[in-house]
């Protein structure tokens, strides 16, 4: 009995070729899209569509810490707050945090104390605030890739930027990047972040059971994604920082964008967006 | 909303300006800034819409689910209202539950809504007493650079009007969009010593002695009001903030109605 | 190749700015021989020292800086001033212009008052004291004042100050600049608003190669205009 269910959910979350419900194959991404300064009261902010995923970020700081106490005189504090909006999930979510979201945000804090310029700022605090709008799996990924990228346009000092990418299992199968069916029913999820730059790890979690090679190989393909995803977080920063003259003497909104990137990156067109901007 | 400074010099300066009519971005007196409105921008609601007022920038998510309904109104749906100024869209916002803030602006949108019988309630009842549809309007402030009342209120109208009920889910027969009915146009006037400005910008809003908001629906009646802050209007006044009310109502409720 | 719509490439924290034998300079840090960037900005290379120029970022505030600042607060013998940094700046009473008699402060400066002072000290815990002793610092009355980010302050100083005396000269306002980014302008209000205007342009687009034409033609079209046939 057991094995039958096991065999309809294999038939069900990877195909014969190998491929996944949504049609990717084990090592792909799903389409990423990132802008930055996107907000206005904020220092610094960025929004990200990652499959199914909607998140913004925003970074105010440094700033004068509060309360006092708090204050460290040798150094700024990084902290982090995660939240998700009622409606981003499909029963809504009671407003204010839970017990989940004040450990996402403490792992991402602590992701990004690895990488800022901390002495630089004594009793000062660098807040960064992450709001998933719609989720779809994968959305501390999301959100901490996307707050790297408004740390940056905040102008914070720090030694790289941070990307943020997970991998798991789904019938026996090591993936990256598990969308929503297959992290509700597949084996194991493991988010990491790295600072690309120089392999360093700085987040890194696990649930589910995979044994010591199939670590390996998720962790390979987590790098391998996060050098994709570095490269469209430099991008959007490009952009941002990029439009020309004559757009802003004509008034218009920051420019249209130019092409993704030029690296060939396996991602899939992204059409199946909303209209730009946010 | 802890209170930022605004100088003693920018108070005489936006004065000066709002004497000759004039207003720092531009704008006369009584004119709303730009309005946009994004439709069905969540996916993992019923319905939802991103309004931008100017720089004001928030997002609106509806959530529908059966529940039972009030005692006192056994044969309507239920409908529920809240903001959070989430510390992202100032730095003026903290973390925390719900403040006198929050609460007053969920209450001032919720009842331009309720009032007006902008939605059909009744039709949300499925069986008298027992089982009626619930609406949470949940109002997520991204961005703030003033007037809160009027682009929440214009968020949750345009999302309100993308619903679609999700009966087949609990079998329920077929969806349906929510049965909107009337369309109820929230503006909000500021008074900075004597002068009345529309639409007030964040400045504006910092140094204004009073504020009020009037929504009407599409006939120019009343159907809600909410006087703020601890300035006060003479009564010609208030008559002719409720004549631009209707008018600039009138502009607006296209925009809204529009998909 | 470098006309008005072209821009200074960016620099982004991680990325290589230098190799062996250049030396750190501000906005960059070495590790293992090699110079990187440590805030998004534009690389700038002047005798063997690579820098990187930020395009973002909040005011830290260095000792001589003159500062535009906001009362906030006050005791019986200094004033606490906003200077729009994330470390409160006092002004002691003996460093104001005045002989101020101890509980008497408020006869000065009150809450919400507009100083253009100076930044007297700051320690090795950033902690700030201001000085109103030099020849420019005062009270500011009248006119208005705008904030830019204050890593565009020196854009729009221009080289020598040449950037800020042309929109003086062209729209006839004072303006006082302050590093930490806020920036006083007093003129008539449509002089104001149009000086206003360019000196946001500077602020959004400080990357760009010849600005100060733009600026130019920006507010020599925009005076054009207000002096046209327009209703008084």
């Amino acid at each position: 009995m057991e094995d039958i269910e096991h065999i309809e959910k294999e038939m069900k979350l990877i195909n014969a070729d190998g491929r996944r419900l949504d049609g990717r194959k084990a090592d792909e991404l799903r389409p990423v899209r990132i802008e930055a300064g996107v907000l206005r009261r904020a220092d610094g902010s960025a929004y990200m569509e990652w499959g199914g995923n909607k998140v913004l970020a925003a970074v105010y700081g440094p700033r004068e810490a509060h309360p006092r106490h708090l204050q460290d005189p040798a150094r700024a504090l990084v902290q982090c707050r995660y939240n998700m909006a009622p409606f981003s999930v499909s029963d809504r979510k009671r407003p204010g945090p839970d017990r989940r979201s004040v450990e996402i945000s403490k792992v991402i804090s602590e992701a990004f104390s690895a990488v800022v310029f901390k002495e630089q700022f004594p009793r000062t605090s660098v807040d960064i605030f992450i709001e998933v709008l719609q989720a779809d799996a994968g959305t501390r990924c999301a959100g901490l890739t996307a707050a790297s990228v408004a740390l940056a346009d905040a102008g914070v000092p720090m030694r790289d930027l941070v990307t943020s990418c997970a991998s798991g299992k789904i019938d026996g199968v090591v993936c990256v990047d598990l969308n929503k069916e297959e992290d509700n029913f597949g084996d194991a999820d493991c988010p990491m972040a790295i600072v690309p730059r120089t392999g360093e790890i700085v987040l890194l979690q696990m649930d589910g059971h995979l044994t010591y090679d199939e670590f390996q190989k998720a962790m390979e393909m987590s790098i391998a994604a996060t050098h994709r995803l570095y490269e469209l977080q430099r991008d959007a920063l490009r952009r941002r920082y990029s439009t020309t003259l004559e757009d802003i003497m004509k008034e218009s909104p920051p420019a249209p964008a130019a092409p993704m990137s030029e690296s060939e990156s396996p991602l899939p067109p992204e059409d199946d967006f909303g209209p730009e901007g946010i | 909303m802890s209170e930022e400074i605004v100088s003693e010099l920018m108070r005489a300066h936006v004065y000066r300006l709002a004497s000759s009519g004039q207003r720092v971005d531009g704008r006369v007196l009584d004119e709303p800034r730009k309005l946009s409105i994004e439709r069905s921008f969540v996916k993992t609601a019923e319905g939802s819409a991103r309004a931008k007022l100017g720089n004001t920038d928030i997002l609106v998510g509806i959530k529908m689910s059966v529940g039972e309904p009030y005692p006192d109104t056994p044969n309507t749906g239920v409908l529920s209202t809240s903001v959070e100024l989430i510390p992202m869209a100032s730095p003026t916002f903290e973390a925390g539950p719900p403040r006198p803030d929050s609460i007053e602006l969920a209450r001032v949108v919720d009842r331009g809504i309720r009032e007006s019988k902008m939605v059909n309630m009744e039709k949300l009842c499925i069986t008298p007493k027992e089982k009626v549809w619930i609406m949470f309007i949940d109002i997520h402030v991204l961005d703030y650079d003033g007037n809160l009342f009027d682009a929440c209120s214009y968020g949750a109208v345009a999302a309100l009007a993308s619903v679609v009920v999700p009966a087949k889910n609990v079998n329920l027969g077929e969806n349906f969009p929510l049965p909107v009915e009337h369309w109820p146009v929230s503006v909000t006037t500021a008074k900075i010593k004597d002068i009345l400005v529309v639409d007030p910008s964040l400045d504006e809003e910092r140094m204004a002695d009073a504020r009020i908001t009037v929504t009407t629906d599409e006939n120019g009646d009343i159907r809600a009001m909410q006087k703020g802050l601890s300035g006060s209007f003479s009564y010609d006044e208030v008559k002719r903030i409720i004549e631009t009310a209707q008018r600039v109502g009138r502009a607006i409720r296209p925009i809204l109605r529009s998909s | 190749m470098q006309g008005s719509g072209s821009l200074r490439p960016i620099v982004i924290p991680g990325e290589a700015v230098g190799g062996p034998g250049l030396k750190p300079g501000p906005g960059t840090y070495s590790e293992g021989g090699q110079l990187f960037a440590a805030q998004l900005g534009i690389r700038n290379e002047h005798d063997g020292l690579v820098s990187v120029i930020p395009l973002k970022g909040r005011y830290i505030p260095q000792r001589g800086d003159a500062v535009i600042g906001e009362v906030t607060d006050l005791g019986a013998s200094h004033w606490l001033v906003d200077i729009n940094s994330p470390y409160p700046a006092p002004l002691h009473a003996t460093e104001s212009p005045w002989r101020v008699e101890f509980g008497d402060t408020s006869r000065y400066l009150k809450v919400g008052d507009v100083i253009m002072a100076h930044v007297l000290s700051v320690d090795e815990i950033k902690r700030v004291q201001l000085t109103m002793q030099e020849r420019e610092a005062r009270r500011l009355n009248g006119g208005m004042v705008m904030e830019i980010s204050p890593t565009k302050v020196p854009r729009v100083i221009g080289k020598e100050g040449s950037m800020i005396s042309l929109i003086k000269d062209l729209t006839h306002c004072q303006i006082y600049v302050g590093q930490n980014g806020r920036i006083w302008l007093d003129g008539n209000d449509q002089d104001t608003a149009i000086a206003a205007r360019a000196i946001r342009l500077i602020e959004e687009r400080a990357q760009a190669f010849g600005l100060t034409e733009v600026v130019r033609e920006l507010i020599e079209g925009a005076r054009r205009e207000t002096r046209g046939p327009r209703p008084s």
